[in-house]
């Protein structure tokens, strides 16, 4: 665990930048976290989907998977890549402030 | 009132549920098994049928057979579970009212909801072996085969025996090797994950193994679109990776009427299941086994089989109104082909990842590293299927829980 400083507040993160905590998250972090992968400025739909991985993360204690995401967000899966192209399950997890998903095995 | 217990699925984890209950519980207690047909498949066998190593005949046996005397085997298609009134409704218009469920109906193969997966092309140059149509299809198909790109492809996961793909690229190589060609085929693995396989240390060693095959491993790749036409993988992201023959294992979702029973399942119509106990987290008096819960674990015939000795315990304990404390850790053991006449094996639980030394204890075959005696322990897998995991026979020295003894754990 390492601390990184996120919209001038440190914040412990993982050592691939995911959160530890997603009580430490703000709206501001989220915007700086979304330039610093390309994504400026976030739209509304970015923020349906963040808003939407926080609700799932709070609900069953993992992000959901990019299947699970289109789905169940109400955008689809090719919309999900066109708003996070480097893959939205964990980009936008990572974005979302959430710690990373577990994934499947 | 005797008990009514309604198993649903008569598949590897329907079945020796059912074989254990009835050795446990007394005899009025009533054992119903209802599936939609009666073949049952063993589902390892088919990795080896487009290699000409076996035949559908003899991996697939009658599945009423398989259930011991006093259990009732119910064939229909299943409409709906309504979780409510404890009643399950069936294709053929019978109702089951029951006081224990056991969902066992594992996985269904979802290929409509990958673009353009049965689209032209499939089962011509597309196929999977995950079905035994797909895998007959494809003996011919590989036989058929005498140069260019073979491309193997998850497109996402949970996929049962996520290991299986990874198994087929070895032995794929082997194949083309004995057919004297192996120089004019291209193999290449194609995975969404960002590694050969999801466990750290073991997909160091099979990414390894890929390597020294010659076999390309492209990894992050989200298949969004099969052209089958114009020998196509494309990603979400818009890469492509071009083949003239592909194997494609689809995606998977829980079954049919999962999805038709409302509150029974999640968005994958996966049966929301507690990771220890194996009670539903729907209600009380239903339970869940094999590839069709929600675990955090590999979809596989070793999970099922070490996870019923816990389910079988936890429902007795249910029906006798007692607390459920039987407990499952996770563990799944895998035996890896790798091709000429060799094997792996692996062995992990929740919380330890598959690492290298010896199973069961010091002494025993050898972890995360190729054998002829894996090899062995593999083909001799099928005879003890049939004749111990399915009759719900305890192995002497093999229990649920996951073994520490012979594991080298430095080695992570």
């Amino acid at each position: 665990m390492t601390t990184a400083t996120i919209a001038g507040v440190d914040v412990a993160v993982n050592d691939e930048g995911f959160f530890e905590d997603p009580d430490q998250w703000t709206e501001a972090m989220a915007e700086e976290l979304a330039r610093a992968d390309g994504i400026d400025p976030l739209t509304d739909k970015h923020w349906q989907v963040l808003h939407f991985m926080r609700a799932e993360y709070a609900e069953k204690g993992t992000g959901p998977t990019v299947r699970a995401l289109g789905k169940t967000s109400g955008v689809s899966v090719k919309e999900l890549y066109q708003l996070f192209p480097k893959g939205p399950a964990k980009m936008a997890a990572k974005i979302a402030g959430i710690p990373k998903p577990r994934g499947c095995i | 009132m005797s008990t009514r217990i309604v198993i649903l699925g008569g598949g590897t984890g329907g079945t020796l549920t059912a074989n254990r209950l009835r050795k446990a519980l007394p005899h009025d207690a009533a054992i119903t098994v209802v599936d939609e047909n009666e073949q049952h498949v063993y589902q390892p066998g088919l990795l080896f049928v487009p290699f000409g190593l076996t035949h559908p005949e003899d991996i697939i046996r009658a599945r009423s057979r398989q259930l011991h005397k006093g259990i009732d085997f119910h064939q229909s298609g299943i409409d709906r579970v309504d979780i409510d009134a404890d009643q399950v409704h069936l294709a053929d218009g019978t109702t089951l009212g029951y006081d224990v469920l056991v969902v066992a109906t594992g996985s269904r193969l979802v290929p409509e909801e990958t673009e353009g997966l049965l689209g032209p092309g499939w089962m011509e140059k597309v196929f999977t072996f995950y079905d035994v149509p797909g895998s007959s299809a494809l003996e011919t198909a590989l036989a058929d085969f005498d140069g260019g790109r073979l491309v193997i492809n998850v497109i996402d996961l949970p996929i049962k025996c996520p290991v299986a793909p990874l198994e087929f690229c070895f032995l794929a190589d082997w194949y083309f090797t004995e057919r004297g060609i192996r120089d004019r085929v291209q193999i290449t693995y194609v995975t969404p994950l960002d590694g050969a396989f999801t466990k750290p240390t073991a997909s160091r060693a099979l990414g390894g193994m890929l390597d020294e095959r010659n076999i390309e491993l492209i990894t992050e790749f989200n298949t969004g679109e099969v052209d089958g036409a114009g020998g196509r993988l494309i990603s979400y992201d818009e890469r492509e990776v071009p083949f003239d023959l592909a194997v494609v294992i689809p995606v998977h979702s829980g079954a049919a009427y999962v999805a038709a029973s409302p509150g029974l399942g999640d968005e994958l119509d996966f049966v929301l299941t507690d990771e220890h106990t194996l009670q539903s987290k729907v209600r009380p008096n239903i339970f869940a086994i094999g590839d069709g819960t929600s675990l955090p674990i590999s979809k596989a015939g070793s999970v099922t089989h070490f996870e019923g000795e816990v389910l079988v315990e936890n429902i007795q304990r249910f029906v006798a109104g007692e607390e459920l404390d039987a407990s499952y850790d996770g563990h799944a053991n895998c035996f890896i082909e790798t091709g000429f006449h060799k094997a792996m094996l692996i062995d992990f639980n929740y919380d330890q990842e598959p690492v290298g030394g010896h199973f069961p204890a010091a002494v025993g075959m050898p972890l995360l590293k190729e054998s002829r005696l894996n090899h062995l322990g593999k083909l001799m897998f099928q005879w003890f299927y049939w004749h111990a995991l399915l009759p719900g026979r305890d192995i002497p020295g093999i229990g649920s829980d996951m073994p520490d003894a012979g594991k080298r754990k430095e080695s992570t």
